[in-house]
């Protein structure tokens, strides 16, 4: 079967039997608005400027490819290329996205903005753009990752952001996701939920993904000029998904470039702990869409398990649930342990330190490399930095750094 | 004609009378599955007209703290669905009269299959859900199995619901209509009582259906003063915060919600005319 992929959503913001818009009343009407505001001004040209410039000279875009040369030679096999969004201001794909929701918060006169966090990464990327447009900024984080993350907690502090701690639930990502939607039910009238990845209900996927899409777009030009082509294969790590469908979403009509979305695998999917929705999960309602999710025999949302903040949650963006069962992108998983392996390797062996999210691309692109030759070209997502890790990484080797 | 489902007479013999439908709230399995048939049975000896049983659900994201906590105590002490169509059985051996409404998040219900749900749910004794997340426009695929069970489907309205929204949603409801007072979360108390008669005039004009309003009330002067207004009042987080507070000692609790209850009705009743 042939997709038009830019044909999904539909107009009732499914992707084939996923997606939708799964909330409490009230909250329908404020979607309806923003998917009309959004509808208007993703073709306005004052809108779309806008946004080029401050991809270009805030975020300081294109992110350059990089040919992993050393990383390639290891391994043994395909050439590694690396998408560095690590370099973009604040260190991770996460502002791509909260620059252009700011800037339709800021057209629909909203004067306050929320968010949610795990790594902290998309907290860090809300507050900054609020302290550059002037708006008020609030961020919900589950109390674990407060700890796990405390230098992105810092750093939001420092940008002028209220972060608040989260104690219901597994006191993690999603519970921070539910605590921003009902800080959003309750303040609708001024406020904008900047939601950080391609989750949540309709239109929040796909705006979301349209935001991140710069970095697929620029791949194409990027590698068709050092590579002389498209590449064989694209890997990306997967929480919600927006990294990975900002770089597969441009590239999807080309059937010749493989794409591999990588999750948390944690302790291993047997063990059971782990934040693999696509892998080990099954379809059902989580946080206003319908998806992949992780839920026990009662259909109740289980707790996930990665050392990885930024991938611990049991959903998945709706359109990665849908390319999954179309057979487009191959859904894999990496452990802990795996990704702190390839976190070693990509620090020492290319002066690179990923974050612990991106690591997991890493490692997947170590099991796929041998197994092409070497006039074949990877290209790897490497959707953040590390520095907000080194903590956990420290705590890891028995190492205290305060 | 159509028989009338046991929500329908109820509201429509409330309304031959001229009373106010009171209609509490709790989470079921809260704070454990043993206390919750004795908990309806009390409720309905304080005065309730129909009876909203929560389903507990991980991620409750339309509620507040209260609701919160009660749902993590049913689990705790663990509550599944099938232990709630289970207590809703045992209510109905002593219960035939009290309408029953099943009121939770969709996950739970899907992952066990919809129709599958509906029959089991139709055959403890339930006569409505009310699915929070389940807006309108993705009824269509949920509501049919529902409906074919005999089962009511009960949807909430809100301030900030269109025009267009209203006569959707009213369409596609039965039994009674949840208008949710404020934009919130449950627990919230910042009730405007003017606001609320606005936009209840608005509903009344394009739909027959009872209106029964929720969020905000918490004692028998909200109760009376909403009262005035709707068909019928919701009252949740007043009654669960009791429930948090004796946790410990449940044996105190159906005296305590049956006079929580019965005050509430009190006030409700001193309004009929
Ligand atoms: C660097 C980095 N990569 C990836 C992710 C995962 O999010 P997503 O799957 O939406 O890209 C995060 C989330 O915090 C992150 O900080």
């Amino acid at each position: 079967m042939v997709y038009d992929y830019a044909q999904f959503p539909d107009a009732r913001g499914h992707f084939g039997a996923y997606g939708g818009r799964f909330v409490a009343e009230t909250l329908m009407e404020p979607l309806r608005q923003l998917e009309e505001a959004y509808a208007r001004l993703k073709n306005d040209p004052d809108f779309l400027a806008e946004l080029d410039r401050d991809y270009t000279h805030y975020v300081g875009r294109p992110s350059p490819l990089y040919h992993a040369e050393r990383l390639s030679k290891a391994w043994g096999g395909a050439q590694v290329w690396l998408k560095r969004e690590d370099l973009n201001h604040t260190g991770a794909h996460k502002i791509n996205n909260t620059i252009g929701q700011a800037l339709l918060a800021k057209h629909l006169g909203k004067t306050r903005i929320i968010a949610e966090t795990g790594a902290g990464q998309h907290g860090v990327a809300s507050a900054t753009i609020a302290a550059r447009l002037g708006l008020k900024c609030v961020v919900y984080m589950g109390i674990d990752d407060v700890e796990r993350q405390s230098p992105n907690v810092y750093r939001m502090k420092l940008l002028g952001a209220e972060v608040v701690p989260v104690t219901s639930g597994t006191r993690t990502l999603k519970d921070a996701l539910n605590e921003a939607l009902r800080d959003w039910v309750t303040n609708v009238d001024d406020t904008f939920y900047v939601i950080g990845t391609v989750a949540g209900p309709h239109p929040y996927p796909m705006l979301v993904r349209d935001f991140n899409s710069i970095v697929g777009r620029e791949l194409i030009g990027q590698s068709r000029a050092q590579i002389g082509r498209l590449p064989d294969a694209l890997v990306a790590c997967v929480g919600g998904g927006s990294n990975a469908i900002g770089m597969f979403h441009p590239l999807l009509a080309f059937d010749e470039v493989a794409m591999y979305g990588v999750e948390a695998g944690g302790d291993g999917i047997a063990t059971g702990r782990h934040a693999a929705p696509l892998s080990a999960g099954q379809p059902g309602v989580l946080h206003g869409n319908r998806t992949y999710v992780m839920a026990d025999d009662d259909g109740q949302i289980i707790g996930t398990h990665s050392i990885s903040a930024g991938l611990d949650y049991p959903g998945v963006g709706p359109e990665h649930a849908w390319l999954k069962d179309i057979g487009r992108v191959n859904y894999v998983s990496a452990t802990d342990t795996e990704a702190m392996a390839a976190f070693y390797e990509l620090t020492r062996g290319e002066g690179i330190i990923p974050a612990l999210e991106s690591s997991h691309a890493v490692a997947h692109a170590k099991k796929l490399a041998p197994t092409l030759g070497s006039d074949r070209h990877i290209v790897v997502n490497l959707s953040g930095r590390g520095d907000k890790d080194i903590f956990t990484i420290a705590k890891r080797e028995g190492i205290s750094l305060t | 004609m159509i028989r009338m489902s046991r929500l329908q007479q109820q509201f429509a013999n409330l309304k031959a009378q001229g009373r106010k439908a009171l209609i509490p709230f709790i989470t079921g399995g809260d704070p454990a599955p043993a206390h919750t048939v004795a908990l309806m049975h009390a409720l309905v000896a304080g005065g309730a007209d129909v009876i909203e049983l929560g389903m507990p659900f991980s991620d409750p994201m339309a509620d507040g703290p209260t609701i919160q906590l009660a749902c993590e105590r049913a689990l705790a002490a663990g509550t599944t669905v099938s232990k709630l169509l289970e207590l809703v059985g045992e209510f109905r051996r002593d219960n035939q009269h009290t309408p029953v409404v099943l009121m939770g998040y969709l996950n739970p219900i899907e992952h066990r299959g919809i129709a599958a749900f509906a029959q089991q749910a139709k055959a403890a004794g339930v006569d409505g859900v009310l699915i929070v997340d389940l807006a309108v426009e993705e009824a269509p695929e949920f509501a049919p199995p529902l409906k074919a069970a005999g089962l009511d489907m009960i949807f909430l309205l809100a301030p900030t619901s269109s025009e267009r929204r209203i006569r959707a949603v009213a369409e596609a409801a039965s039994g009674y209509l949840y208008y949710v007072s404020l934009k919130g979360v449950t627990g919230a108390v910042t009730l405007d009582l003017a606001a609320v008669a606005h936009k209840l005039e608005e509903i009344r004009r394009l739909t027959a259906l009872p209106l029964a309003v929720g969020f905000g009330i918490r004692d028998p002067a909200t109760a009376a003063a909403v009262g005035r207004l709707a068909d019928g009042v919701v009252v949740g987080s007043a009654l669960v915060a009791e429930i948090e507070q004796h946790a410990a000692t449940p044996e105190v609790l159906p005296a305590l919600l049956k006079a929580k209850l019965g005050a509430l009705r009190k006030a409700l009743d001193e309004i009929a005319q």
